[in-house]
Formats: structure tokens, C-alpha cells, sequence
């Protein structure tokens, strides 16, 4: 076992007694996560907990080879320490989220600015890098963007039409969602949870789902696990294709544009078969699942993924056969295998840059443990790749799908969700669609929520949609930021 | 070869676009529900049922008389429909919600059991904008979903551009304001700025629950409780999301375009 034997070690989706995670001072905290990420590790969360005056930081790495999670926290902090981010880029943002929240100073962090707050003024006018030169000049797009999608502020540094740097200020989603958890679950929580991000309602709503069950030492009933992982793979199949549409409109290709926007709607209209909402609320709760897949409903669901996936074949078909479209497609917006890994990059953006790396297969919970569809890696790290892959994706989904739907356990849909224990750290992964969902959930003495980190797949990426445009024109920007699509509000929280 | 292909799948399709509103529209989802309908009559005094298992407190139970639930923040997750032991909430099937006024999305009183539903705007507003409405969306806090699907209206099964109906990309170009989200605080001054920047006559429609009372976020100090708070709103759509169908209903309802077509049998769906 090559895990750091000082951390606590954990399944995904299960917890530990808060007592039983090691302490550390600060300093060492940063020096063990430094070793365990040398060991190949994986930082999945690294967050603050507030205990008087002072902050305790937690740390959650994952060893994807030995299918394990590792968490280690220090004792009770403040002022400055020395920073993780030098030595392990992937630490960057959540430095800066924990400097903005609780104050703690990363020293050597080399670019301290906060990562949503922005103190009565917009994000947009806080401190950018700037490249200086007679030639350069700047670019600002945003928070209001041309089309229906979320609001962010991009910050381009241009010498003509080629991207120097880009910096992207988030912030304006800020619901103030883990905040509001504190003390909770209260009433609205799980609805909150369902809209941490719109199109990963699964996703986040089946994380959350997990981490309450963990607290409780509860598990959801096989039938329900089940369920989860055939709205979770519908979930991926509608956005997977939407953005293949969304990625040939950018590159003016309008017969798979067009056909996958239709199609990705009759993959929402599957989930809304199940639950009635095509984004597939009111679907997940803690001890199972609200709605069940009778018979009838689930043959009739069969015939209709069968009919989609047929479509969808076929409109990728148009797509991969043009020329013109792996023409723009190829070369562009390139990441290498060393940047994605030095990011911690996550779902198909990172297996696009070849890393094998997927929840799913590395730390399977739920009915994921009985079931699996190989994982689908490209290796040429460009919009080509991130297309491709989530072609492979929707085929091994499908794939997937089908054989499950053939063979359903059979059972209850909801369990006893029991009640979650006092002083328990609880963590669960999940696969969603644009990568690992983390949702780490800290109790206190009577058993109510006393730290809840949510870190949606577009923490780890956004950086990654920013490295990807250097040396690009600023006009392949749509394209590229298609090919990443990152969630604004699963960010800004 | 290529080009032929394409052409041939193209024409074996057919047309996709759906027939609505000149036929009939697509059946909602069974599990939708569509809007509520709520018989305060049927309410026993002193219960408290709906209440207690309402996620967004959508529901109020004043003294001596029915329930109130208020569609504008609701989450049509049906909870309330089933924990209530005497029937007095159901689901209607109904995709039709969009309202004009925000106190005509409370449903309960006698004769207010069911929706009210939006009246077209004002003959002389019609007649400027003519076959065409201009809109701009901003989503303030909006999670994407109610966002994904007014894009959906973009689709061919859908083809918003055969109303004359466009979203445009700059707020100088708009005849009216689309809001989707609680209203971020972060969000306020540019959602503000893109009102301002439209011409006069502007309309505002607020999308979705988030946008009409701050849905699952109403109260948190980081959001605004809605659209109305920063602009005056010209249409509300309820929904969480709303179903492109109820999107597009309300949309045409404004225009004095919805009425026409037939509806599709309520007894096909309804449920309780």
C-alpha cells in the first residue's frame, strides 16, 4: 500500500469519527498532504473548519490506484503558514478559497486574490494579471455574456489575436449555499443541493444523498443505488450530447448541431419519465429514491434510450465524418498530460489529456460497485479529445445503461435514512458528468451539520480552460470554453 | 458521399418542429404534475400537513380559513400533494402558469383555487413590436437549468424564431428582459445595468421560481429574493425549472398567441 500511512483512510462515501482523523500542526499538515501528492495522490478538498477564533484545515486526497480516500486535518490555526500551491499547482484555488473565508495566509502562494468574495464591489474589478507592451492589449467579456448561459468575467491579455494569459473572476453566482448548511439540514437543503448545479442535479443531489447516509451509517437500498446510477448515466448522456451540439455549432456545423439539441432534450425527457422533472429533482434523497421504475415505465424507458442512442449515433456520425469540423477541432486549445496532472483536473477533461482517472471505476460507491463501463480516455488533450471522449462516453453510458436496465435488483426504493452521528466527517464521491463531485460533511456535538464543503469538478478545471487558451486566437475561445463547459454556480456556491 | 448522406437522413426526418400551438401540445411528463390546484374548502382547521413538509414554506395556513400556496415558490416537488390527508392540493396536469400579477400565483382563496393566467400585454405594446420580440436573458444566480431550457426553445422541436420570438445578445437590441435565479447579490448592478440599457418599452419576465421569490436560496442574505426586487416584472413563470412548455404558453400568452389552439384533455393526466 503506497498511502500515506499517517492519514486516516476512508472509502469513498463512508465516514470516520472526527476524533479519529490525525491532527497535525499546520506546517506539517501541508508537508504530509506535499508527500502524499508526490505518491501520486490527489487532492479532492482542502477546506477550513472554524473552532473559535482559529481555523482547523482539512485535507481530503484520494489515491485513485489503491481506491482510497485520505484525510488529515491540523490543529487549530491562524496567521500565515507555508503554502501547498508552490510544489503542487493543484492546491491554487483552494489556497485562495481558504485565505478568502477564514484568512489564512499561504505563504509563496503567487497569486493571492480571492476566488469568489469580492466585498461589496463585482469580481470583475478586482486585481488581474496584466501583460505590459506596446502591442498588448486587453480583452474584458463578461459577467453578462451574448448567449443564455451563467455570468462570469473573463480577462483576456492579447498580442493581436493571439490569447497571452487569460484570467477568469467568478463570484457572481454566490448563493451563499455552504454557509447556509451550517447548523442544517434545514428544510430547503436538499432542494439547494439539487441546484448547486442545474444540469448535475444528480450528480450533487446523489453526493449529498451519500454524505448523510455516511453520517448516519446508512445505506440506501440496492434498488435505489440502482436507480441513482441510471439517472446519473441519463444525466451525462443529455449533457454529453448537448455539448457535442453545442461544440459543432461553435465550429458552424449545423446538421449535428441541430440534431443534438433534439436529442439531448429526449435524454431529459428519460429522466423526466422517471421523476417528472427533466433534470431530475426530486429523484435523489437521503435513504433512497423518491420514484420508482416499474415494469411497464422501464421498458418503455428502454425503448426510448434505444431510439436516442440510435439518433445521437448517427448525428456524431455527421459529426466525426467532416472534415472541416476535426479541422477546427484538432490543435486547439491543447493541454499536455503534465498540465492536466499538475492541475488536478477531473472528469473528461482530464481523460482527454489521457489520464485515467474517473470515480466511477477508481473509488466506486452504490450500485457503481456492481456495475461499471470503461473508463474513456483520448490522449491529445485538445478540443478534439474533449469531443471525443464524451463520444465514447455516451456510447460506453448507453452501453451501460442497456445492460442495466435488463437486469434490475429488485426491493425498496427508500431505506431509513437514519440520523447522523455526532463529531463524524463523512465524504462521497461521484462521477458526474463533468467530473469528480466531492462533498465532505463535518457534524458537531448533536449531530447537525457543522462544516459542509461542496467542490464541484469546475473548481479543479476552470484553471485548466484558462491554460488551454494561451497561444490561442481569442475567436477559438467559444469553442474551447464549450469543450471544458464548466458550471458557474457549482463554482461560486 | 458525405454531403448525399446528410441530406438523405435530413429528409427522412421530416420536419421535427412539434405542431403546437396550432395542434395540440405535447403531453407533459406523467410524473410532471403540472400547475396545482388547491380546494381550500377541503381543509381541516388546525392542520398542518403541507406545511410542515413544504420545502420553500410555498404553503400558509391562515386562521379559519384554507391553505394558501403561492405557485411563485413553489417547487412542484408534489410533497404537499401527498402528505395532505383530505385532497385539498392536486396536481392538474395543466403546463399553463405564467401570470401577469405576482398575488395571482397564490392559489387557495374561493374562486382563486386554480391559476389566473397572464392576459396579453396592451394592444398599443403589441402593435409596436409588431411580429417580434426581442430578449435578452441574464441569469442571476440561476443554476443553468432553467438557462438549458430556454435554450431549449431554441431547438428545432421547438423553433421559438416561427413566433418571431429571438434571444438577443445585447440588452440594446431588447424588447424585454428575461431573469432566470434568485438574484445574486453579485449579479445585482449588472442585472440592473442591462435593464437600464434597454430601450423604452422594456417588458421583464422572470423565469422560473428562483427568479420570482428566490425558490430554495429565498432568505439567504447572498440573494435578492427574486427579480421584483431590482425591476418591475412584467410575467411570471413558475416552474423548477419551467417546462419548455410552460415557458413557451407564457411566452405566447403575452403576445395574445396562446389562446387559440386546443388544449390537451386534462383527465389524461390528472392525477392526485
Amino acid at each position: 500500500m503506497s498511502s500515506a500511512s499517517s492519514f486516516a483512510l476512508l472509502p469513498n462515501a463512508t465516514g470516520i469519527p472526527w476524533a479519529e482523523v490525525p491532527e497535525w500542526p499546520l506546517a506539517e499538515l501541508v508537508r504530509e498532504t506535499a508527500a502524499g501528492l508526490e505518491r501520486g495522490a490527489r487532492l479532492c478538498a482542502w477546506f477550513g473548519v472554524p473552532e473559535g477564533a482559529a481555523t482547523r484545515l482539512v485535507a481530503v486526497i484520494a489515491f485513485d490506484a489503491d481506491n482510497t480516500l485520505a484525510a488529515a486535518r491540523s490543529l487549530p490555526a491562524g496567521g500565515a503558514y507555508p503554502a501547498l500551491t508552490p510544489e503542487h499547482p493543484q492546491a491554487h484555488m483552494f489556497e485562495r478559497e481558504v485565505w478568502e473565508q477564514f484568512g489564512l495566509v499561504p505563504q509563496g502562494h503567487p497569486w493571492l486574490k480571492p476566488v469568489r468574495a469580492c466585498a461589496g464591489a463585482a469580481p470583475a474589478q478586482g486585481e488581474f494579471f496584466r501583460v505590459e507592451g506596446g502591442e498588448v492589449h486587453e480583452v474584458a467579456v463578461g459577467p453578462v455574456h451574448a448567449g443564455i448561459i451563467e455570468p462570469g468575467h473573463f480577462r483576456f491579455q492579447c498580442s493581436g489575436e493571439e490569447v497571452l494569459h487569460l484570467e477568469i473572476a467568478l463570484g457572481y453566482q454566490h448563493r451563499g449555499i455552504e454557509r447556509g448548511l451550517v447548523g442544517g439540514p434545514h428544510r430547503a437543503t436538499m432542494s439547494q443541493m439539487e441546484a448547486v448545479s442545474g444540469d448535475a442535479t444528480i450528480g450533487h443531489a446523489t453526493a449529498y444523498a451519500s454524505v448523510i447516509e455516511a453520517l448516519a451509517g446508512a445505506e440506501a437500498p440496492l434498488r435505489a443505488q440502482w436507480l441513482r446510477l441510471v439517472a446519473l448515466e441519463l444525466e451525462r448522456l443529455a449533457n454529453h450530447t448537448g455539448d457535442l451540439g453545442a461544440l459543432a455549432n461553435d465550429v458552424a456545423f449545423l446538421p449535428a448541431a441541430s440534431a443534438c439539441g433534439r436529442i439531448r432534450g429526449d435524454f431529459l425527457n428519460l429522466t423526466a419519465l422517471i421523476c417528472g422533472n427533466r433534470f431530475g429533482r426530486g429523484l435523489a434523497r437521503p435513504g433512497g429514491c423518491r420514484h420508482d421504475l416499474e415494469p411497464e415505465r422501464l421498458s418503455r424507458l428502454a425503448e426510448r434510450l434505444d431510439g436516442a442512442l440510435a439518433d445521437v449515433e448517427q448525428a456524431c456520425e455527421w459529426l466525426w465524418d467532416a472534415a472541416s469540423v476535426r479541422a477546427r477541432f484538432e490543435g486547439t486549445g491543447t493541454l499536455s498530460p503534465g498540465q492536466a496532472s499538475e492541475l488536478g483536473l477531473v472528469g473528461p477533461a482530464a481523460r482527454a489529456c489521457g489520464l485515467v482517472r474517473d470515480v466511477r471505476y477508481d473509488h466506486p460507491a452504490g450500485w457503481h460497485r456492481l456495475a461499471q463501463a470503461p473508463v474513456a480516455v483520448w490522449p491529445s488533450g485538445d478540443v478534439f479529445a474533449r469531443a471525443r471522449v464524451r463520444w465514447l462516453e455516451i456510447q460506453r453510458s448507453g452501453q451501460l445503461l442497456r445492460e442495466q436496465m435488463a437486469s434490475a435488483p429488485e426491493g425498496d426504493i427508500m431505506g431509513n435514512p437514519g440520523v447522523p452521528a455526532a463529531d463524524r466527517l463523512a465524504v462521497a464521491l461521484v462521477e458526474g458528468w463533468r467530473g469528480e463531485v466531492c462533498h465532505a460533511a463535518l457534524t458537531d456535538a448533536a449531530g447537525r451539520l457543522r462544516r459542509y464543503k461542496i467542490v464541484d469538478p469546475s473548481f479543479h478545471n476552470w484553471t485548466g480552460l484558462a491554460l488551454a487558451m494561451r497561444g490561442q486566437a481569442v475567436s477559438d475561445f467559444p469553442v474551447c470554453n464549450k469543450s471544458f463547459n464548466l458550471s458557474y454556480c457549482g463554482f461560486d456556491l | 458521399m458525405f454531403v448525399l448522406d446528410t441530406i438523405r437522413h435530413r429528409l427522412r426526418r421530416g420536419c421535427e418542429t412539434m405542431a403546437y400551438p396550432k395542434g395540440p401540445p405535447p403531453a407533459l411528463p406523467d410524473r410532471h404534475g403540472g400547475a396545482l390546484r388547491v380546494d381550500g374548502a377541503k381543509c381541516t382547521v388546525g392542520c398542518s400537513e403541507c406545511l410542515s413538509v413544504c420545502p420553500t414554506q410555498a404553503i400558509a395556513h391562515p386562521a379559519g380559513r384554507g391553505v394558501a400556496l403561492d405557485l411563485g415558490r413553489c417547487l412542484f416537488c408534489a410533497a404537499c400533494v401527498e402528505a395532505c390527508p383530505n385532497g385539498a392540493i392536486t396536481q392538474t396536469g395543466d403546463h399553463r402558469m405564467a401570470a401577469r400579477r405576482r398575488e395571482d400565483l397564490v392559489l387557495g382563496d374561493p374562486g382563486s383555487g386554480t391559476m389566473r393566467l397572464a392576459a396579453a400585454l396592451d394592444e398599443r405594446l403589441r402593435r409596436l413590436l409588431g411580429r417580434s420580440l426581442r430578449l435578452r436573458v441574464v441569469s442571476a444566480g440561476g443554476c443553468g437549468a432553467a438557462e438549458a431550457d430556454l435554450n431549449v426553445l431554441g431547438t428545432v422541436g421547438w423553433d421559438l424564431g416561427r413566433f418571431g420570438i429571438q434571444f438577443v445578445a445585447s440588452p440594446r437590441h431588447a424588447d424585454g428582459l428575461v431573469i432566470t435565479g434568485p438574484v445574486s447579490r453579485s449579479m445585482e448592478l449588472a442585472l440592473r445595468k442591462t435593464w437600464i440599457a434597454m430601450p423604452e418599452p422594456k417588458i421583464v419576465i422572470a423565469v422560473g421560481t428562483c427568479a420570482i421569490s428566490g425558490g430554495p436560496f429565498a432568505g439567504n442574505p447572498e440573494v435578492r429574493n427574486g427579480a421584483e426586487s431590482i425591476v418591475p416584472v412584467d410575467l411570471f413563470i413558475p416552474g423548477w425549472p419551467p417546462h419548455p412548455l410552460t415557458l413557451l404558453d407564457g411566452l405566447l400568452r403575452l403576445l395574445g398567441r396562446a389562446g387559440s389552439g386546443p388544449l390537451q384533455p386534462e383527465a389524461e393526466v390528472a392525477r392526485t
